[in-house]
């Protein structure tokens, strides 16, 4: 193929032709206004209240209770970029921290009740995407149906009573979950640490992975990947399995943070505020493309909100109302990080 | 391995059926290695389902696919493509948010123990992939996406997609359609490059010149079975080619299996 000799270089010689902030931001636009729009959300906080905003014992709570989310929305956003939507997540959330609790009872230290928690909780992620893409149902569909039904197995185990095990609490196992670090007088939950692990896995099962690049091919054109030899089916359900790991390691974070009690919904706070820090971190709604590092700050953004606009001075029924906000302006702030392309 | 003019891929009695329609009653088709398979028939007369029977996105309601002499069972897009069978579809089968790169290795990326891609590497051979089909430019590079190139740029990196394997059959559906004239001449240059390394390609055509041009032999269906074959030096030309099909179509022999068309020099 003597033909193409003559211009042999160009095709490596344009890649320098890109700025190297142009080829950043092309890549990663959706995080970096991401994390833009949270800064922006802090700036306006704190513009109310510098004192209380620049006192880290401020951020205590906020750190506390934010990494359920930022496990959450990183593991659905797979889920997104696949196609799919998962609504069953909140259920999994209470089944997997009864179970975790129920093991604790029965005597199983933390950490290995912690393993099985998630193992199992991997399983029913399995259950869900089998019913979702065998039985070849709206994942919407299927997903709120059988969020009713986990409830109402979980509620029935539990015959609506709460779980306790205190003894737990302050065990090493307990301490590697919730134990805190105080890093120049900043309450640093350990679990927020694990959370920046898991966003670290995620980030790297995304982008660099054989799994992520599968799912955003199989979100972005399914009949294409098909008759590439990509297993369709078999990626749509490893994403509800990934969100099913997610649910449960959630779950055993949440009890741990309420001192070892659970009930049986919890969980169900999280619909929407989850859902609301996958999109505002950027994932589109349409699927194929997505972004874990925005999820991250979607999440810290949204997490942010009711502490900052009670810090900030306003009343605590703002808070919706300054969540709509934030979620309408960021919006807009995407469709400047790349609409779709055909 | 194999010796030229050796049949690499035979379709025996392939019936594919959709509900009650059936697409392919019966369709027997061989390929032989090395040769130019010109693949024609009219709109509806099963060449796509034809296509996606051999690349396994359909899998045939009976019949038995061979390919290298043995049977191939089950059959499946993955199956086809680790028995040497790439295909071009006509819809270019691409992820259009997604990097050239990401889409020449679709289905078939290089990655390590832990299943990591190896994206090094993946920018090498794609930019290889690129220059070896001429299909280089200052205004896209490997990672730029493909939703924003021209139709002849996505073709040519189904194309690319196509070469990486080094794959023994190269099937391309309809490559023609919606290019340019320099496009459809960078299409053929590439058919005759792959044809002189050796390799089999199947080539599907609405334009039976373009078929005409580039085939060694022609395999025609009509209405879901073969109709007839033969090799280029069973015509006159081009003309004789269009003037048997369109008898095809007007009688609609349902013998037409056993035709077969008349010597050199007794086509007037």
């Amino acid at each position: 193929m003597t033909h193409t000799t003559q211009q042999s270089n160009s095709a490596v010689d344009s890649r320098r032709e890109q700025s190297t902030f142009r080829r950043f931001y092309g890549a990663n636009g959706r995080a970096v206004n991401s994390a833009l729009a949270f800064v922006c959300v802090w700036l306006f906080f704190a513009s109310q209240n510098w004192p209380l905003f620049t006192n880290p014992g401020f951020y205590g709570s906020f750190l506390f209770s934010v990494p359920p989310s930022i496990i959450l929305a990183t593991a659905l956003v797979f889920v997104i970029t696949a196609g799919e939507i998962d609504l069953s997540f909140p259920a999994v959330i209470g089944a997997g921290g009864g179970l975790f609790m129920t093991l604790l009872i029965w005597g199983v230290p933390v950490i290995p009740a912690a393993m099985i928690t998630m193992l199992l909780g991997g399983l029913l992620g399995l259950g869900v995407g089998a019913i979702v893409v065998y039985g070849k149902i709206s994942s919407l569909v299927a997903t709120l149906g059988l969020s009713f039904f986990i409830v109402g197995i979980v509620n029935f185990l539990a015959q609506g009573r709460n779980l306790e095990f205190r003894e737990a609490v302050g065990t090493d196992g307990n301490l590697f979950f919730v134990g805190k670090w105080d890093i120049f007088g900043l309450q640093v939950p350990n679990h927020f640490f694990l959370s920046l692990v898991w966003v670290a896995v995620m980030y790297v099962l995304f982008r660099y992975h054989r799994f992520g690049i599968r799912v955003q091919m199989v979100g972005d054109n399914a009949s294409s990947a098909r008759q590439m030899g990509i297993n369709v089916e078999h990626v749509r359900v490893g994403v509800f399995v990934l969100t099913g790991v997610a649910g449960a390691l959630a779950g055993l974070i949440l009890v741990q943070t309420a001192n070892m009690v659970w009930f049986p919904l919890s969980g169900k706070a999280y619909l929407l505020p989850v859902l609301a820090a996958i999109f505002v971190g950027g994932t589109p709604v349409w699927g194929g493309v997505g972004t874990i590092i925005g999820a991250l700050f979607g999440a810290l953004t949204i997490g942010l909100i009711p502490a900052g606009a009670v810090g900030a001075g306003f009343a605590g029924f703002w808070t919706e109302f300054i969540f709509g906000i934030v979620i309408i302006a960021t919006m807009i702030v995407h469709r400047f990080s790349g609409s779709r392309v055909s | 391995m194999a010796k030229s003019g050796e049949p690499i891929i035979e379709l025996k009695n392939i019936i594919k059926r959709f509900g009650s329609v059936e697409a392919l009653t019966g369709v027997s088709m061989t390929v032989r290695r090395g040769e130019v398979l010109g693949l024609l028939g009219d709109n509806g007369a099963g060449k796509s389902t034809l296509v996606k029977t051999l690349a396994g996105v359909h899998a045939p309601t009976s019949g038995e696919i061979w390919v290298n002499g043995t049977r191939r069972d089950p059959w499946n897009p993955a199956a086809a493509r680790n028995a040497g069978i790439e295909t071009v579809f006509q819809d270019r089968a691409l992820s259009p948010q997604h990097s050239i790169v990401s889409n020449v290795f679709m289905g078939r990326e290089i990655i390590n123990a832990f299943g990591l891609i190896n994206v090094k590497k993946q920018i090498e051979e794609a930019n290889r992939l690129m220059r070896e089909i001429g299909f280089t430019s200052k205004v896209f590079n490997p990672n730029s996406i493909v939703g924003n190139l021209s139709g002849g740029e996505r073709q040519g990196v189904a194309i690319a997609r196509a070469l990486y394997n080094k794959a023994d059959v190269i099937v391309l559906d309809e490559p023609t359609t919606a290019l340019s004239l320099t496009e459809t001449q960078k299409v053929f240059r590439f058919v005759e490059a792959v044809k002189a390394s050796g390799r089999t390609v199947i080539f599907i055509g609405h334009n039976i010149y373009h078929v005409w041009d580039i085939s060694d032999r022609f395999f025609v269906i009509d209405r879901g079975r073969e109709a007839f074959e033969g090799a280029k030096s069973d015509f006159e030309g081009a003309d004789h080619l269009i003037h048997m099909m369109r008898e095809l179509a007007e009688t609609g022999r349902a013998d037409a299996r056993n035709y077969r068309p008349p010597a050199r020099g007794a086509a007037q």
